[in-house]
């Protein structure tokens, strides 16, 4: 092996948040986006991609109809198990493009619909304030385990018809199913044991579908559509929902408790003003970027972005995290700033594929923000902040717990 | 101004509810945008533009 025979390494893929600051994507997508915005990177699962930084960039490339979802699972480039040329399953939303991802996709957004979930609000605020009540009885809890993750929990077993006392399998099995560094065992264990379990409930509703629930919904306005949904098809989008449900907005409010335990005057301002609520909402999104290693998509026929083209074949990988953190886009980037207008960040994606469930999410984290900080004002970490763990190893970013104290309430 | 949607890209994702609700809405049997005001008077033509930058789809398109 000589020097001058070896092609120049492609850096890899930035995928470690930076020592200093948990909350901060990968410290290379800076220099990244002002130097090198379209550049080669060799990604864990051992291809190389395209990797793009620049806000603008990543909006046209998760809106263009010649990048594909088909092969590339949105995360499939840090899991190095991945295999990149698997068929995608009937009924998998995150892989279909084109026609077949809309059928899916439409059978399905009347459920998540602005009115839709504005209409759960009170129960969603009724759990909240529940999750509080039962925190206050004591004086210390972890927010992770006791409050963030048992909210959005109930809310989508709730909405899908899925017996809350069962959780308990699926939050073991979901929380395996996004860890990046999982063997391709134990992916296939944890997606069986949910799989059986799914099936039988679908083959229930199948039988008897009701009104009363989104599974069974789904069953009767496929059938009345004339394409009736498969066993397979339903199973597949059942625990799509279950575990999107389950793991992203229970991170998306430990961690930002976390971040705003952090920076006290920001809380101030939450716990003074209720009302701005749902703007802090969207600025934690912005700011965190849970979605943390971007999403990942195949180029199916060229494309021109920057001064680069993609070819057919090639992989691309969109980056949230640094389209998020875009000085020209969001001024100050690195602040927290509840006064900024960040509703159009990238957390939920963009294009056809962007987060079906957003509304659901926001109105959840809304809800929290709104109650927890004020209802619990003097809510403080019970550990020190170095010692917080956090979920470097896992598709949606957090904390594995969050251990709160606070002082006992008259 | 005048705006026009695409009811086929329509994703179904609501930005446009949550931008400028006097303006659009959804449908209750299959989420897609439901325009509710062709030509949205001046004072909404921040939020309708903004809907148009939020919508994932860029199904909505705005002439002044
Ligand atoms: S924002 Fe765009 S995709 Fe979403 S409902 Fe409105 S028009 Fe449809």
């Amino acid at each position: 092996m000589t020097e001058t025979a070896n092609a120049p390494a492609k850096a890899a893929f930035p995928d470690t948040r930076p020592a200093g600051c948990p909350f901060d994507p990968a410290a290379e997508y800076q220099e990244l986006r002002e130097t090198a915005p379209v550049s080669q990177v060799s990604c864990p699962v051992g291809v190389d991609a395209w990797l793009v930084t620049r806000y603008e960039d990543v909006r046209s490339v998760l809106a263009d109809p010649r990048l594909s979802s088909r092969a590339a699972s949105p995360s499939n480039h840090v899991n190095t198990e991945a295999d990149l040329d698997a068929p995608a399953a009937p009924g998998s939303i995150l892989h279909h493009d084109g026609p077949e991802h809309s059928r899916l996709r439409r059978l399905l957004t009347p459920e998540f619909t602005v009115k839709r979930i504005q209409a759960m609000r009170p129960y969603i605020a009724d759990l909240v304030d529940q999750h509080i009540d039962k925190m206050l009885e004591g004086t210390e809890a972890d927010l992770y385990h006791d409050f963030g993750l048992p909210i959005p929990s109930l809310v989508i077993c709730e909405l899908l018809g899925v017996p809350y006392a069962d959780r308990e399998m699926f939050q073991a099995a979901s929380g395996v199913l996004l860890k990046v560094d999982i063997t391709q065992e134990q992916r296939l264990a944890a997606s069986g044991q949910v799989q059986g379990y799914m099936a039988q409930l679908v083959m229930a509703k199948m039988a008897n579908p009701t009104d009363e629930d989104l599974l069974g919904r789904l069953i009767q306005r496929a059938t009345a559509g004339g394409t009736p949904l498969t066993i397979e098809e339903l199973v597949t989008l059942g625990i799509s929902l279950l575990i999107a449900g389950h793991e992203t907005t229970a991170n998306m409010i430990a961690l930002s408790a976390a971040a705003l335990l952090q920076h006290p005057d920001r809380l101030a301002e939450l716990r003074a003003d209720a009302s701005i609520a749902p703007a802090a909402v969207e600025e934690m999104l912005r700011y965190l970027s849970v979605v943390q290693f971007g999403v990942f998509r195949r180029v199916v026929e060229d494309l021109p972005i920057g001064e680069q083209v993609f070819k057919e074949g090639e992989f691309v990988i969109a980056a949230l995290s640094s389209g998020n953190r875009q000085e020209s886009v969001f001024g100050n980037p690195d602040e927290i700033d509840f006064g900024r207008n960040a509703s159009a960040h990238l957390t939920f994606g963009y294009g056809a594929h962007q987060c079906l469930g957003q509304q659901l999410a926001r109105v959840e984290l809304q809800e929290v923000f709104a109650r927890l900080y004020t209802r619990i004002p003097t809510l403080r970490l019970a550990i020190p902040f170095e010692n917080i763990e956090f979920k470097h190893d896992a598709l949606v970013y957090g904390v594995r717990s969050l251990p709160v104290t606070w002082d006992a309430q008259a | 101004m005048r705006v026009n949607i695409d009811e086929e890209a329509c994703v179904g994702a609501g930005q446009c509810v949550l931008a400028a609700a006097e303006v659009f809405d959804q449908r209750d049997e299959d989420g897609v945008v439901v325009l509710l005001q062709e030509e949205p008077p001046a004072e909404l033509g921040e939020a309708v533009r903004e809907a148009a930058v939020l919508c994932p789809a860029m199904a909505i398109h705005v002439q002044d």
